[in-house]
């Protein structure tokens, strides 16, 4: 198995758990993680719904705390800052796409892309540079002033991918993204994931069950009920 | 952005957006009328009163009000009548004295109150001579004596029949003769009654007299102490309107919480989407805040300009009481019509009233965004 060690590592996690406490009985859902990913990487994280991906996420993305163990991200305990120094540091480090309903639905695609950088206070003029140039990139620049009921779930999804790059994160978490999409859509998300990683170097984390994607990603960390089964590097 | 944000995020739901306008407008509509009305109602029974006989203002010797007999008298200080005349905001000063005596003709009497006024100055305030329903009006040294109608009658009176009384003078003297010599009170006053222009002037104008009088010897009030039963009767029947207004606004609160309540829990996968991808807390709730403002604003925009149009009507045209009602209002001395207020507060106190409504019910979505946990929010509001 082949370790990417090389690049400078974005997040480090050790022995991570987190229980979860559904009314009396605990639930187990991470239990000692132990993960490196470095920059430029295309992880998918993968297993069986209940195993703990989305979980794993989460905890990355700083938007949950774990129950035990540490994480860093860019070199930071994320689990040690309070809520309004971790909401600021998703804001400048992270970018994150969701399964569904990822875009605000009275914003046009253009704004959507915009809304992120608009909290991160980026001057006018670099923000509407900078959104315009993105959705061109993606093949969206017709349907920039659209909102995203007018847009197909691919285009939503591609949307939301450009809104997270938009701010330029350190990483992209994106949880699920083609669960909802139909293969054409799906490929096509999947191809300007992998050119941005290929062309740009923007590290890309996904949680997901869509061999699609597994068959895309460079690097496959497989969870069973809250473990690392296996963690594969492919050339 | 976030103003477009909190605009275009009211308008997501148009349906519901619509019906909570509707429904907070009709209650300032509502309350606008309600509350017009009851105004306009005080404002023309002050003015009723006030113009039957007090006025606005007062000047009395120092102690006349506690003891309201001839004897407290005054002599006006040179040129008083002219320097209040002077005052912005005062339309004219009315000279008064005024007593009691036995009002007799043939084998009736009874006791009355006699008034020497100067018929001139009279007609601003009490407008004496457009209520003379038989004879002619009086001139200053006119030896004719203008009655009641109910003393007239009582005593059997006609137009051109000889009044006599009898009373007793200032400070003990035989009451005979006319006018002021009849009490024996050449050049005294009992009061100095003062017209303002508007009865909002009365506090500003009775200040400026205050000033320029010597407050050991004189008196000076206004017509909200020199008629406390009627602030009372209005501030008790307010009460009773303000009460239903309450009410009125409870029902629409319930209304306007539904709505918050429906906005923030429709809206939970978004706001945790918001909130994951780093929009602080405090600005969340400030656009969900400004959502909240936006609507009412609308809503009470939309009340004043639905009602604006019908309290003006008939603040000029007042609705006239049905024959019935008129001797009922009219033995309390009050015109048998529904007056409607059109002053501003009128509209200001809706709109005030909206907004706190508004205020408080935001506490609940406010509340719930600071405590909302993304990941939870994301999971429940899918």
């Amino acid at each position: 198995m082949e370790t990417v060690t090389d690049k400078k590592i974005v997040i480090e996690t050790r022995d991570i758990a987190k229980v979860y406490h559904d009314s009396k009985i605990a639930v187990q859902a991470l239990r000692d993680v132990d993960l490196e990913i470095s920059e430029g990487e295309f992880t998918a994280i993968v297993g069986p719904s209940g195993s703990g991906k989305t979980t794993l996420l989460n905890i990355i993305g700083g938007l949950d705390n774990p129950t035990a163990g540490t994480i860093k991200v860019a070199g930071r305990d994320i689990s040690k800052l309070k809520d309004s120094e971790r909401i600021d540091f998703r804001l400048h480090n992270i970018g994150f796409v969701f399964q569904q309903y990822n875009l605000i639905p009275v914003l046009t695609a253009r704004e959507n892309v915009e809304f992120i950088m608009l909290l991160q206070k980026i001057p006018v003029h670099e923000m509407k540079a900078r959104s315009l140039h993105l959705l061109e990139e993606v093949g969206l620049k017709e349907k920039a002033n659209v909102r995203p009921s007018e847009l197909s779930g691919g285009q939503q999804q591609r949307v939301a991918v450009v809104r997270a790059l938009a701010s330029r994160p350190k990483f992209i978490l994106a949880d699920e993204p083609t669960a909802n999409l139909d293969s054409a859509s799906a490929a096509n998300l999947l191809d300007m994931m992998a050119r941005m990683n290929q062309e740009e170097g923007m590290t890309f984390i996904f949680s997901t069950h869509d061999q699609r994607v597994i068959d895309k990603a460079r690097r496959v960390v497989t969870l069973e009920d809250g473990i690392i089964k296996s963690d594969e590097v492919r050339s | 952005m976030m103003f477009k944000l909190a605009w275009r995020n009211i308008w997501r739901n148009k349906r519901r957006t619509i019906i909570t306008i509707v429904s907070i407008a009709f209650a300032v509509i509502l309350s606008s009328l309600m509350r017009s009305m009851q105004l306009g109602s005080y404002e023309r029974m002050i003015d009723n009163s006030v113009r039957f006989y007090t006025g606005y203002i007062q000047i009395h010797k120092l102690g006349y009000w506690d003891e309201q007999v001839l004897d407290n008298a005054f002599y006006p200080p040179k040129g008083l009548q002219e320097q209040i005349e002077s005052l912005d905001g005062v339309e004219a000063a009315v000279p008064r004295l005024e007593s009691f005596a036995l009002a007799s003709f043939k084998t009736r009497s009874r006791g009355a109150m006699v008034i020497g006024i100067d018929p001139e100055k009279e007609s601003h305030l009490t407008g004496v001579e457009h209520k003379i329903t038989e004879g002619s009006k009086v001139g200053l040294n006119d030896p004719r004596v203008l009655m009641g109608s109910g003393l007239a009658d009582y005593l059997n009176m006609k137009v051109g029949d000889t009044l006599v009384l009898i009373s007793q003078g200032y400070h003990g003297v035989n009451a005979a003769g006319k006018y002021e010599y009849f009490y024996g009170a050449e050049g005294l006053l009992t009061a100095m009654a003062v017209v303002t222009d508007q009865p909002k002037d009365v506090d500003d104008v009775r200040e400026e007299i205050l000033g320029d009088l010597d407050t050991t010897a004189y008196e000076v009030m206004g017509w909200k102490t020199m008629m406390p039963e009627l602030i009372q009767g209005i501030e008790i029947d307010n009460i009773s309107g303000i009460i239903m207004l309450l009410l009125l606004y409870l029902v629409i609160g319930f209304g306007m919480f539904g709505t918050f309540l429906m906005m923030t829990k429709e809206r939970l996968y978004e706001f945790g989407v918001m909130l994951s991808v780093g929009m602080h807390r405090s600005r969340l709730q400030l656009l969900i805040f400004s959502e909240i403002v936006l609507l009412a604003i609308l809503a009470v925009l939309a009340g004043f300009a639905l009602s604006l149009p019908v309290i003006n009507y008939f603040s000029r045209n007042p609705i006239s009481l049905p024959e019935e009602y008129k001797t009922a209002f009219e033995k309390f001395d009050i015109e048998p019509i529904y007056a409607f207020s059109n002053e501003p507060i009128v509209f200001t106190s809706q709109a005030w009233v909206v907004f706190f409504m508004a205020l408080v019910l935001s506490a609940y979505p406010l509340y719930k965004i600071w405590k909302i946990d993304p990941v939870t929010a994301m999971r429940e509001g899918r």
